[in-house]
């Protein structure tokens, strides 16, 4: 990533406290809403609902506890966690090889299917969620961890495709051909010396799924019922259930978010950069 | 190499699951939206949406949000990637910060200004332990759809210009710095060099951002969920009450045939107005 | 034995033809550069040979065995690419063992010959090194133990010395010979580097716009040029070039001369010569008006004007010459060719 020359800094002091105020103010406006929140997931749900509120919290984790065993959360968790899991699997294995098709290869009807990936991006994909309601029952498919796994997949795969076709297209051609001319078939050369290169990189748009999934609402509250992921249960829950519990939920929710986005945060730009010419 | 097929067969898992779950379904949608459940064509269910009291609130409150929302993300994620292309150190660093939320999602993001905005939130705290205020005050309550919509577009601000952001930063990561080093040799400020360089060799990302971006607007559902309930209609939380409370799909059918009009009209436009011409990318 | 022999072979990218028709045998141990402008359809050639790519019709046989439908690992080829291609995940030692390890050879042999060919190569201390902690020669070093780890029959190679700088090509030019030559192997070369194919080749195969003008020993290539476009691409500075009109048969008048030459139907040829095959002369044949003199150290090159054809000779250092001055030259006679100005071939 080439960086611009400095225009910015090393003009003034002026100039240079300017940016360095941007930069720490935009960081604590991040980071700030997630701290207080947190906070309120670690305080007892007595002080939740205190007036007025500590900034430091008391670090009891009766609220946290109290939304785990709170009636359905454990399930809509490991629901959550079967659903992500599955649209990770399905978005690789269905995305990855036409990444890889497309990276490689030079066919008639490339292009009509790039932009048939490419249009997903102009629907409101959990729109979906409707005709895939009454798909689904028609299949026997409603309120399934599977149907949903299926809607989010449609969400993910996009970006699987992208992402894994700018992996295998930054992997230079010849090192597959080198392998091919020293003894190795196709799947061989792939297997040995195309797949441990591009590893980390299908790692991270797994994981990108999982998150795709993890977090997606609308078409979870449309499309269970009784297998109900966090987000569905918790958005149900927002009329009548007390703030604590909202709170807790909110903090489960976004921990494995923080930890992921961390995890692939080397992806996500060079992802950007090719899928979007 | 040999074998024609190949790339076909690559193809084809992703290609029969886009048009099974993704072409087909669309098509069904719409079907819904002007079809009786007998099959005769009939536009009443877009009456019937229409007619809905909500109907101009909910259409209104979507579209203003988005219009205040996006440009204020669009502003602040060209500033943030700006700042970034300039850091030597901790570069790497204050990216991460800034794209955390690119992982939370719309309701978690909702539930974290809740836990400022409401009654006895933080920003009450902070207000009534300054001394500004004598005891706290509702801003979520079902009449201050002002501080509402302001909660939900600071939430929404907070929550999506991650995604902005890393669109941009990609696209200024493609860009040569040698037309930066061109440009100021030639006498370019640096104001210049932004606006004559860098925002016309990003065509392509800013297109790609803000056709996203709006999209995602228009599906606005969850953040308001969180903070507003029903307080503050917006399209998309009409189509999850017909279709999950009410189950009236074809309403919400017809709900979302709106949704995916608003939708294409935006991308035809961004399309329209930030086309590069032929043979002057990168 | 490994005789490679292509049969009339062509090549089209949708509507680029990168080859037309190409005829060539290299008989085996032997050492063909391909040699030709940028786009003439070298790369596409070798890489017809490796069966990286399909030719859309002829035949290649290597070793008298068809082997266009076998993929490349069938092919007993191996292959240096120009950006090297070491892959960046396995050691130095691995990537020289991968082919070896491919055919399965049993770990002692896989060991001897990774060292043998790795000493060969003056690599053995960066065996466990990645590629990533290579120097571009070194890497280059690294891509032909690879390919020679393998005891192909044949080697293919694209441009394998053009991402080294100008000193370290030379050295690498001179030990790859001698190593190829070691190593009994059929060798296939691209270049577009003249000095480069004079110095290794066996046989230059000069191409040009998907055809092989003309395919023979270094010597033979320059001095008896088979096309025009052959005299006017080799050579630096390349031959010279004068209209000829018949005066009679064997009888042609060159700008005003009168020289002797060959009997021909045609009433225009052109008359060719190298800038080192003249000498001066008082009563030359040849008149040239002096435009630029440029003295290169050992020689001087001299740029005349020949009845508006640019014309260039190289004198010795010494001689005092300056533009506008006319020389009088004298064309060493057995060094004088002919081209036809229709067929472009050499008459
Ligand atoms: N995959 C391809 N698709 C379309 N055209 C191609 C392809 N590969 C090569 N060509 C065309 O075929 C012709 C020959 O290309 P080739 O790569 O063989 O040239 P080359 O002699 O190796 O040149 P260079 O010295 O620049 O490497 C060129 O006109 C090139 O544009
Ligand atoms: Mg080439």
């Amino acid at each position: 990533m080439s960086t611009q020359p400095n225009m910015v800094v090393g003009q003034s002091r002026a100039a240079r406290w300017a940016f360095n105020g941007s930069v720490l103010f935009l960081c604590l406006w991040v980071l700030v809403p997630i701290y207080l929140l947190l906070s309120n997931a670690l305080s007892a749900p007595s002080e939740v609902t205190a007036f007025p509120k500590k900034l430091v919290p008391s670090f009891d984790t009766e609220s946290v506890e109290f939304f785990l065993y709170f009636h359905g959360v454990g399930k809509a968790l490991w629901s959550s966690i079967k659903v992500a899991f599955i649209t990770m699997i399905m978005s690789i294995l269905i995305g990855a090889p036409a990444g890889y098709a497309l990276s490689r290869f030079d066919f008639r009807g490339k292009n009509a299917f790039r932009i048939l990936v490419l249009m997903t991006r102009a629907f409101p994909l959990p729109l979906l969620a409707l005709p895939m309601a009454v798909m689904f029952i028609r299949v026997g498919l409603d309120d399934t961890i599977f149907g949903l796994a299926i809607v989010h997949t449609t969400l993910a795969l996009p970006f699987a495709v992208l992402i894994t076709y700018s992996l295998f297209s930054g992997i230079p051609i010849e090192l597959e051909e080198a392998a091919w001319t020293l003894g190795c078939n196709r799947v061989q050369a792939f297997i040995k010396v195309i797949f441990p290169l591009v590893l980390p990189g299908i790692a991270a748009s797994a994981i990108f799924a999982f998150v795709v999934s993890w977090n997606e609402v609308f078409a979870a509250a449309v499309l269970t019922i009784d297998n109900r992921t966090l987000p569905a249960f918790l958005l149900q829950s927002l009329d009548d259930a007390p703030l604590h519990l909202k709170f807790a939920g909110g903090a489960v929710m976004v921990l494995p978010a923080l930890i992921f986005i961390f995890l692939v945060r080397k992806y996500l730009f060079a992802m950007w950069g090719i899928a979007n010419r | 190499m040999q074998n024609r097929m190949l790339p076909y067969m690559l193809l084809l898992p992703a290609t029969i699951f886009l048009l099974v779950f993704f072409v087909y379904p669309f098509t069904l949608v719409a079907w819904q939206a002007f079809a009786t459940d007998e099959g005769e064509l009939t536009t009443k269910y877009i009456n019937k949406m229409a007619s809905h009291w909500k109907f101009e609130k909910a259409l209104t409150y979507t579209l203003v949000l988005a219009l205040v929302i996006v440009p204020i993300q669009l502003a602040l994620s060209l500033l943030m990637a700006t700042l970034v292309s300039s850091m030597k150190r901790g570069r790497d660093l204050i990216l991460y910060i800034w794209t955390i939320p690119l992982g939370i999602s719309d309701l978690a993001a909702g539930i974290i200004w809740l836990a400022i905005f409401e009654q006895t939130g933080f920003l009450n705290s902070l207000l009534y332990s300054t001394g500004m205020i004598a005891e706290p005050i509702t801003f979520l309550g079902y009449q201050d759809k002002g501080t509402i919509f302001l909660a939900v577009v600071l939430a929404e601000i907070w929550r999506a210009t991650a995604i902005m952001l890393v669109i941009l930063v990609a696209g200024m990561g493609l860009i040569p710095k040698e037309y930066y080093e061109a440009a100021q040799v030639y006498g370019a400020n640096s104001w210049q060099t932004f606006t004559k360089v860098t925002l016309p060799l990003l065509k392509p990302s800013l297109q790609t951002a803000l056709i996203l971006r709006v999209i995602l607007a228009f599906e606005v559902f969850a953040v308001v969920a969180a903070l507003g309930g029903t307080n503050l209609p917006v399209l998309m939380g009409e189509v999850y009450n017909r279709q999950f409370v009410l189950q009236d799909n074809h309403t919400a059918a017809a709900f979302a045939m709106l949704i995916l009009l608003i939708s294409i009209i935006s991308t035809v436009f961004f399309m329209w107005s930030l086309r590069t011409p032929k043979g002057a990318s990168i | 034995m490994a005789e490679i022999q292509i049969k009339q072979v062509s090549k089209s990218f949708g509507k680029v033809v990168a080859l037309h028709s190409i005829d060539l045998t290299i008989a085996d141990q032997e050492f063909v550069v391909l040699l030709g402008a940028s786009g003439c359809g070298k790369t596409t050639l070798l890489r017809i040979i490796a069966g990286l790519e399909t030719a859309t019709s002829g035949e290649v046989h290597i070793g008298g065995k068809r082997i266009d439908h076998l993929p490349p690992k069938d092919r007993g080829i191996a292959m240096v690419f120009q950006n090297y291609a070491v892959f960046p995940h396995l050691t130095v030692y691995e990537n020289i063992a991968f082919g070896l390890r491919m055919a399965k050879l049993n770990q002692s042999e896989v060991d001897r010959r990774v060292n043998r060919t790795a000493s060969m190569m003056h690599i053995e201390q960066l065996l466990q090194r990645y590629s990533g902690q290579l120097s571009g020669g070194q890497r280059q070093r690294v891509a032909v133990a690879r390919a020679l780890a393998t005891e192909p029959e044949v080697i293919l190679m694209d441009e394998p010395l053009s991402n080294l700088d100008a000193l370290l090509r030379m050295e690498m030019r001179a030990e790859l010979k001698g190593i190829l030559a070691e190593s009994n192997t059929t060798t296939v070369y691209v270049t577009h580097d003249q000095v480069e194919a004079m110095s290794m080749a066996d046989r230059i195969a000069v191409m040009h716009g998907g055809d092989i003008v003309q395919a023979a020993t270094p010597v033979e290539v320059y001095r008896n040029p088979a096309a025009h476009f052959v005299a006017s691409f080799i050579g630096n500075p390349p031959m010279n070039f004068v209209p000829a009109k018949k005066i009679k048969d064997g009888l042609w008048s060159v700008a005003g001369a009168q020289i002797s030459g060959p009997s021909s139907t045609k009433n225009e040829l052109q008359f060719a010569i190298r800038p080192e095959d003249l000498t001066p002369k008082e009563n030359g044949l040849l008149k040239a008006k002096v435009a630029l003199v440029e003295p290169l150290g050992s020689h001087l090159l001299v740029s005349c004007n020949i009845e508006n054809n640019l014309f260039r000779v190289i004198l010795d250092s010494d001689s005092s010459i300056s533009s506008g001055d006319i020389l009088s030259l004298q064309p060493m006679e057995d060094r004088v060719r002919w081209f036809d100005p229709e067929t472009e071939l050499a008459v």
